[in-house]
């Protein structure tokens, strides 16, 4: 059996686990920011977007810059920034959240193919412009198995991991995360507790933009160097299913990040192994398997799962 | 005219102008001139008898995907997956068509439109499935079912249906397959494909406005839990609405397969036309005629941008940005209500 031969082959080797991490980075980050926008009670499916969005600025600023992390930190101002599009339409104007995310997805779509041109001068991707080095750990290289996985790192993974507990403790160790919690599960009974349901909701959808911006970062001054057209290839929706499987809850939305990203592993593991030759015209065919487990999970799980009783609705005051 | 359905005008119309404005400032950005740019789109679009051909060609999928989406908002459900139910409809009808010689065109072309459009409801219909079963968002699973539907696609026409060398293709479809064509300008063909969207369009009006069926499918959108009292089943309803919608998007990518050279499958296909029908069921209202209008507006933009494109350099992805920015105002229409109201008042005080 050189199928099952071939995936024990791949546990076994800690590149897998590596590739592991590396594919649930940008999940994470941008599955812990739907977690804030919807903790408040805001939907926000334009996660793809801020993404792509996030993946073009930095590599735009780390070209203006020659600094790949200030092309990093212009990435999330800018990404803070669309994404306060969202959080105004959703919260001023009681917008319908699904639709003007979506309207967000597209215009990112529309303005990072739009301005291939006139700043990089060439369609499609970018040349090489520049990365975010791995963190090297000499004395830990050689130790067996873990040396080969966190020897050498990115510093986006570390980061994420950061990111992951310093929002469990804000959520749930700190007056604002219990204020973001009560505004998202019953805006009425915050509100008349004297807590600003506004302000509270702008700060979810926004972290939602910074966070989501470092995934999209990550993609491409963190691993690529360049730019790709349409390089976020679903992963913002992946990270969606992520927050919902994760119970909207940090640590969990971290766990569900790094199933998904075990299953792009094992996509990009079992392509290139030698026990079972894949074929070129086969391998689209392996492409699907982070989108059919997400698929599963997502209508496997989610009645498992609960969201925050006042998510997806616009609150407006009585006056 | 009572001032709700005023504004169900005055919204889209509004919506595009802010846009094309807003448009017009970031090509002043890239440092073009934003007139003789949409001068250019315009005569792109409907300058001559083959423009006009083309946009129509253009138009023919994007009403079919307009009233999938449209259909689906109508009913409560967000379809974002026509792109994919397209693709697979296509995929499908275009394996019937293929192989289909030897029948006469009245039963080869309706078949392998109807195999097309089975293929996109069931393609629709299991995220209707898991959503009326386990209530998976449908967003989320009809995004996951369009890369799965791409990536099948390229698997396709790069391994079993491969002919030839160069750019993946399938083989061509049979001539008794093709749509009778009912113009020719120069190179351009147009197709009776376009007569199909318009008589679909019409029937999926008086389905909505004047079927029981309709009326019911209408009340679990606008109200699921009332329609669940007045004893109709929200699960069946939401699988059929998903399966309605995915057989017009399924029928947008056989028609026009069916209907445009080089009548082969090539893969992943609809360039964003899945998506386009989210704008153009938003700018029509969610209403079937208003959505061939919508489409038409659409449809001109996309071959006048790629004028735009050739004769002043500017990127045709400036139509996204339009879209984008319609499809926002539109989920906040509050904005431009209000917009239109402050502008209403300030004409009378200054009257």
């Amino acid at each position: 059996m050189s199928w099952i031969e071939a995936i024990f082959a791949i546990l076994v080797n800690p590149l897998f686990y590596k590739l592991t991490l590396l594919s649930a980075t940008p999940l994470i980050f941008s599955a812990l920011g739907g977690t804030y926008s919807e903790i408040t009670g805001v939907t926000n499916i334009a996660l793809e977007g801020i993404m792509l969005m996030g993946a073009f600025n930095s590599i735009v600023f780390t070209l203006i810059t020659g600094n790949a992390w200030i092309g990093v930190l212009m990435a999330v101002i800018i990404g803070v920034g669309f994404t306060w599009f969202h959080a105004w339409a959703s919260i001023r104007w009681s917008a319908n959240q699904i639709v003007s995310a979506t309207a967000l997805v597209i215009v990112a779509q529309g303005t990072t193919s739009f301005l291939m041109i006139p700043i990089f001068g060439n369609e499609g991707q970018t040349d090489f412009i520049g990365r975010v080095p791995y963190i090297e750990i000499g004395w830990l290289k050689g130790v067996p198995f873990v040396g080969d996985i966190f020897g050498s790192m990115s510093p986006f993974t570390y980061l994420a991991i950061a990111a992951v507990i310093a929002s469990w403790i804000l959520m749930y160790r700190t007056p604002l995360g219990l204020r973001m919690r009560a505004v998202g599960e019953n805006p009425e009974a915050a509100d008349t507790l004297g807590i600003n349901v506004f302000k509270t909701r702008y700060f979810g959808v926004l972290m939602s933009g910074a966070l989501s911006s470092l995934g999209g970062a990550f993609l491409s001054v963190g691993e690529l160097g360049r730019f790709v057209e349409n390089m976020i290839h679903g992963r913002g929706f992946i990270a969606l299913a992520a927050m919902i499987l994760g119970n909207w809850n940090p640590a969990g939305a971290m766990w569900a990040a790094l199933l998904f990203g075990a299953a792009e592993a094992m996509n990009l593991q079992l392509q290139s192994s030698s026990i079972v030759s894949v074929s070129a015209n086969v391998k689209p065919l392996f492409n699907m398997l982070p989108f059919i487990v997400t698929l599963i999970v997502v209508g496997g799980f989610i009645g498992k799962t609960r969201s925050p009783a006042a998510d997806g609705e616009p609150y407006e005051k009585e006056s | 005219m009572d001032r709700s359905k005023i504004y169900a005008l005055l919204v889209p119309i509004v919506s595009v102008i802010i846009a094309l404005l807003i448009a017009s400032i970031v090509i002043i950005i890239i440092g073009k001139n934003p007139l003789t740019a949409y001068r250019i789109m315009l005569e792109g679009a409907f300058g001559g008898a083959e423009q006009l051909a083309n946009t129509i060609i253009k138009m023919t999928p994007l009403i079919l995907t307009g009233l999938a989406v449209g259909f689906g908002f109508r009913a409560g459900v967000f379809n974002i997956g026509a792109e994919g139910q397209m693709t697979i409809g296509a995929l499908m009808g275009a394996i019937v068509a293929m192989n289909i010689g030897g029948v006469p065109s009245v039963i080869a072309i309706p078949l392998s439109i109807i195999v097309g459009m089975l293929a996109g409801a069931f393609w629709a219909s299991i995220a209707g499935f898991l959503k009326a079963f386990t209530g998976a968002h449908e967003v989320i699973s009809t995004i996951m079912l369009n890369w799965i539907a791409a990536n099948f696609a390229s698997f396709m026409v790069t391994g079993p249906l491969a002919v030839g060398s160069g750019t993946p293709k399938s083989p061509e479809i049979a001539e008794a397959a093709k749509l009778p064509v009912v113009l020719k300008v120069q190179a351009t063909e147009l197709s009776i494909g376009i007569f199909i969207a318009v008589i679909v369009a019409v029937v999926m009006y008086v389905f909505i406005e004047k079927t029981t069926t309709g009326y019911e499918l209408k009340g679990v959108g606008f109200n699921p839990y009332a329609a669940e009292y007045g004893g109709i089943s929200i699960r069946k309803s939401i699988i059929m609405t998903m399966a309605i919608s995915g057989a017009l998007a399924g029928m947008a990518g056989i028609v026009d397969l069916l209907g445009v050279p080089p009548h082969r499958f090539v893969g992943e296909l609809t360039g964003g036309r899945g998506f386009d029908g989210i704008t153009i069921a938003l700018i029509g209202r969610n209403n079937p005629i208003g959505i061939i209008f919508a489409a038409l507006l659409i449809a001109a933009l996309r071959t006048g941008s790629n004028a735009m494109q050739i004769r002043a350099q500017i990127p045709n992805d400036i139509v996204s940005i339009i879209q984008g920015i319609v499809i926002f105002l539109v989920a906040a229409e509050r904005i431009v209500t209000t917009l239109i109201y402050l502008k209403g008042r300030k004409g009378v005080t200054t009257a």
